[in-house]
């Protein structure tokens, strides 16, 4: 396990007026519906996780679910109610304005769903803005943007303004604003679900190609369970406050832990989502035939070669090592079986 | 019951009316009770009672409390201007060190204040209107008349027409296009021909120095109130209620504190004109994204940086159309305070309206009008202006108007020179026209006049005299039947059936204030005036907006029309008016319905306009016909909108009637004016503002109310 960069400890966070109190007198046993009857509304509740160095953790919830909020209280935008966050060690709610602007200048950057653009600035120059209000010169901060434009494809678009460009172009714009100063962590608030599926679809797989070059340690907020499962290492899933899970993509199709998780696992294409490790038997190694497959091979890419063998396929990792195996029966196991009640 | 249970809104309105009229009619008007007319009130009488508060001694007409309510704040004006009289003179003395007479002197810590803000807003004026039209004053403030005498050269020469007229121009062209320019630069020349130059140079320096300073005060104190929440619940009933102040009210007061000319007049224009500078940089600020704040935020920007690099530019056009409005409220101030000596074409105007030359207040009034309608435009176009991107133009693209403005600027300085040898001894008309000198159409307007006059005196007279005597004069005494205690009652209980306990409370204190004031009988009077405007022009201003909606085109020339009549000082109404129906209270109420009807159709044409498309189509497929639509659909949804407009009516017509005093009526407006010149005016005039603005207030309070009401009904915002 690398460095944990982003870490939480019994978040809450609980708008209204006598929350802190309320929180206090709770012992951390939040309940939703007795704080609602006395004019409070639950945000977060209890949140505990880790994110690790190069991480992408996403997290997804419907609206209302508390998930923009957790995010807030981990950029430090809204004050948590409770608990503990550390970043990179650094307790976050202790630190003073000053401090504060000072890991914002250096450390984060963030994407906002609305795209957030300042519309009195050209492209280049919403790009500078993080850099400017650094303090890097004019020359320097302007070189730097034009290689973020560069980044993110919007070359010999630098002098347009927000309102010029469409809303795909805005959110480039945004991507590169927030990658401007060279953050370690990145924040990404819902970042392409204004844009048409389309686009979004193109946006996405621009993100990937981006995250594979920086590494960023990163926390993604959606609303789209595909999206979530197309992008994430790991994956939160919240409901009112609470997460209800969080595991990696396959582990949250494979078992999900609460019937919440399972409504949205159902409509999922295994076949496209898992890899051949998530389902192989580790076990046994013995009695193979010919076919050998690597384990992370998505299935559906070697299901129809699998299907024609009848004796055990062989699964091997990147140095041909064999791992493990895996039956055909299985393959027709994942896709078509079990899926009220799991595999 | 059944009825009564359907519509049980109905049957308590109905029981109020009930209550209201026996309460009318269960009290009868005592015998010595009769309206009191002009100075009757400062004349001692036997008859009066008497009683003292706070040391005030306050004189009255005891009628039946059911009738007429004692003045119980009768001290309040008294109090205000002895107050004001001790700040002023008696307050905390201390010596101060006299330039002129080279010594201390022991003053008022209050008028050492107040003299050395007017000096500091004389040098303002002075240094704007010296350059516009030259003079030695500025010169003089940094050195000496000696200094002066021994170098004649050094007084400023002014700036010739030619580059006034040039510079507005570019201007607007720099700001909107050519358009624009043309109608600048059309304005600058009409003005010097008809040598209207000097008056409105100097009504231009007192907006360019009134202008900037209300702009100053207002963004901080609009950015103050939106970063803390007691600033603004402290700001907010000051500013509800200059917002329904009447301005000639403020007048009063300043006069007291500052003495009579245009240093007094920028700041009592800056009280007037701050207030909506204020309210919309908090909407301005308000409506910025949360988004991109947070995106501020996380860009690392510190409260500073974040105000002045993300909050106000992204506001920008909000706190422009804030600029534009200020503006406007400073020019239709400029003309009102020329009843405080403000220079300028207000203070030819009002002299031309006293000596009834409608001819040369007509000219002027054009001028004013014509000024308004530019510096609006002026305004608009800049805050709808977008930024635009100037890394790739060249040296001389980027800075072509300045460089024409130079090049106007030495061609001006030419003409102007060279105009000194064309005409030789007489007045160089390429560098200033004098007032006397241009062309004046003064005596034909006057003839016209006189024409109508002689043409129509059976006419208007036949109709002024019918409206006096069978509509307003019986109206009149309707309003002043009624009992105090029965109007409370109406106003309590309209309040409790549209806003609950709240609203009660809310109109039960305003129309107490009022009617616990010495003025009730003023405020009746007021209301009679106001409430005959308000009827007509909502009929007028209904009808003609919903007419104008049936088609595009013409609804966008109508709201066009009602955006340039409402650029016009409110003063400029009273022109027209007068020049037909001369001083009558006919013309007060034609001033007030031609004013009041362009809310009415405004709000009329917007609010039907607001009716979702889709509502549209919906009902089309429905299969309804044009009528059917517009009653069935666009009359309900638009009628919250529209609403709001009366209330605007209503703000309007009491403003003009306050104006109308001017001419000659007996309400509130009346004493204000008295107050101008009462050396002890300054706490009657503030009081009756106040009272003028809680009549605007209660019908606010109920409106709104009932609005925000309907919406939430109807699911609209």
């Amino acid at each position: 396990m690398s460095e944990t960069v982003i870490k939480c400890e019994s978040v809450y966070k609980i708008f209204g007026e006598n929350a802190k109190k309320m929180l206090e007198e709770s012992n951390g046993n939040v309940d939703a519906k007795t704080f609602q009857e006395r004019g409070c509304i639950v945000g977060v509740n209890n949140a505990s996780f880790e994110v690790a160095k190069g991480e992408m953790l996403v997290v997804m919830g419907l609206s209302g679910s508390g998930k923009s909020t957790l995010l807030r209280c981990i950029s430090r935008l809204t004050d948590a109610t409770g608990g503990k966050i550390f970043i990179e060690g650094q307790d976050l709610l202790e630190l003073n304005n000053k401090e504060l602007i000072e890991l914002r200048r250096n450390k984060m950057g963030m994407v906002f769903q609305s795209f957030a653009l300042l519309p009195h600035k050209t492209v280049v120059e919403n790009i500078a803005f993080p850099l400017q209000i650094k303090g890097t010169n004019t020359q320097e901060s302007i070189s730097r943007a034009m290689e973020m434009v560069k980044l993110v494809g919007l070359d010999g678009r630098e002098n347009y303004f927000p309102r010029e460009l469409s809303g795909g172009q805005q959110q480039r714009v945004g991507i590169a604003r927030s990658l401007a100063v060279e953050p370690d962590i990145w924040f990404l608030d819902e970042p392409f679900s204004a844009l048409d599926p389309l686009i979004r679809k193109e946006m996405q797989d621009e993100f990937l190609r981006l995250q594979e070059k920086l590494q960023k340690t990163i926390m993604f907020i959606t609303h789209d369970f595909d999206e979530a499962l197309k992008l994430a290492d790991r994956i939160a899933i919240m409901k009112d406050g609470i997460i209800e899970q969080l595991d990696t993509p396959a582990n949250i199709v494979l078992n999900p832990a609460t019937e919440y998780v399972r409504k949205f696992t159902e409509e999922v294409p295994r076949e496209k989502v898992l890899i051949i490790e998530d389902v192989m038997d580790a076990s046994s190694k013995n009695d193979l035939g010919d076919l050998k497959v690597s384990k992370d091979e998505i299935i559906e890419n070697v299901a129809e070669k699998i299907l024609t063998q009848e004796k055990l396929v062989g699964v091997v990792d990147s140095n041909n090592n064999i791992v493990g195996s895996i039956k055909p029966s299985k393959i027709i196991d994942t896709v078509f079986g079990g899926r009220k009640n799991g595999s | 019951m059944e009825y009564l249970k359907k519509y049980p809104k109905l049957f308590q309105w109905l029981f109020l009316l009930i209550v209201f009229f026996a309460l009318c009619f269960a009290i009868d008007v005592p015998e010595t009770y009769k309206f009191i007319r002009g100075q009757a009130e400062f004349v001692k009488d036997p008859n009066q009672s008497v009683y003292f508060f706070l040391g005030k001694e306050v004189r009255y007409y005891a009628f039946d409390v059911f009738w007429r309510l004692p003045p119980l704040l009768g001290w309040l004006p008294i109090w205000i201007n002895d107050s004001l009289f001790f700040l002023m003179n008696e307050w905390m003395p201390m010596e101060f060190w006299n330039e002129d007479t080279q010594e201390f002197k022991t003053r008022p810590i209050l008028l050492q204040i107040s003299r050395n803000l007017t000096a500091f807003m004389t040098f303002l004026i002075e240094l704007i209107r010296e350059i516009l039209l030259g003079g030695l004053e500025t010169i003089v403030a940094f050195t000496s008349w000696d200094f002066i005498d021994a170098y004649p050269w050094l007084e400023l020469p002014g700036l010739p027409w030619t580059i006034v007229a040039a510079g507005a121009a570019i201007l607007s062209y720099k700001l909107s296009g050519k358009g624009l320019a043309l109608f600048a630069g059309l304005t600058m020349i009409y003005i010097s021909i008809f040598g209207q130059w000097k008056p409105s140079m100097q009504t231009l320096s007192f907006i360019l120095v009134a202008a900037p300073l209300s702009f100053i005060f207002g963004l901080g104190l609009g950015i103050a109130a939106y970063k803390s929440k007691r600033v603004e619940k402290a700001l907010y009933p000051i500013l509800l209620v200059m917002q329904t102040m009447p301005q000639y009210a403020v007048l009063v007061p300043a006069l007291v504190l500052f003495g009579v000319g245009d240093h007094a007049a920028v700041i009592i224009t800056m009280v007037v004109a701050v207030p909506p500078m204020i309210l919309l940089t908090i909407l301005g600020l308000r409506a910025i994204p949360p988004e991109v704040i947070e995106a501020g935020r996380m860009s690392g920007c510190t409260n500073w940086q974040l105000m002045l690099k993300v909050l106000i530019p992204t506001a920008r056009r909000d706190i422009l159309i804030g600029v534009n409005q200020v503006i406007m409220v400073c020019f239709s101030m400029a003309v009102i305070s020329a009843f405080i000596g403000a220079k300028g074409l207000g203070f030819n105007l009002l002299l031309a309206l006293n000596q009834l030359n409608i001819g040369l207040a007509l000219e002027a009034g054009l001028c004013i009008s014509l000024i308004a309608i530019l510096l609006d435009k002026m305004s608009l176009a800049w805050a709808n202006k977008q930024t635009d991107y100037f890394g790739n133009l060249t040296f001389f693209q980027r800075n072509k108007n300045v460089i024409f403005f130079a090049a106007s600027f030495v061609i001006g300085i030419i003409l102007a020179y060279v105009g000194t040898f064309i005409f030789k001894g007489s007045f160089n008309y390429l560098f200033e026209i004098p007032h006397n000198k241009g062309i004046s159409t003064a005596d034909f307007w006057n003839k016209g006049v006189d024409w109508i006059f002689d043409t129509f005196f059976v006419y208007i007279k036949a109709f002024n005299t019918w409206l006096i005597q069978d509509v307003l004069q019986p109206m009149r005494a309707l309003y002043l039947r009624m009992p105090a205690v029965a109007t409370l009652v109406l106003a309590v209980g309209a309040g409790y059936l549209i806003g609950g306990i709240r609203s009660a409370l809310v109109v039960a204190a305003l129309t107490l204030f009022i009617a616990l004031s010495p003025w009730w009988d003023r405020a009746l009077v007021t209301l009679y005036m106001a409430t005959f405007g308000v009827v007509i022009s909502c009929l007028i201003g209904f009808t003609v907006g919903t007419l104008c909606f049936q088609n595009k085109k013409s609804a966008a020339f109508m709201l066009g029309v009602c955006d340039i009549f409402q650029t016009f000082p409110s003063f400029v109404y009273l022109i027209p008016v007068m020049m037909l129906f001369g001083i009558t209270d006919t013309s007060v109420l034609i001033a007030v319905i031609v004013y009041a009807t362009i809310p009415a159709t405004r709000y009329t044409i917007e609010g039907l306009r607001s009716v979702p498309v889709g509502l549209h189509e919906a009902a089309t497929m429905s299969g309804v016909n044009k009528f059917q639509r517009l009653t069935k659909i666009e009359f309900p949804l638009a009628f919250p909108h529209m609403m709001l407009g009366l209330n605007q009516t209503i703000v309007f017509a009491l403003f003009m009637v306050i104006i109308g005093a001017f001419i000659g009526t007996e309400d509130l407006g009346q004493y204000i004016l008295k107050a101008l010149s009462d050396k002890n005016g300054a706490g009657i005039g503030l009081t009756l503002g106040i009272c003028v603005a809680f009549i605007g207030l209660i019908f606010d309070n109920l409106i709104r109310t009932w609005v925000g009401k309907r919406k939430k009904h109807l699911g609209i915002d």
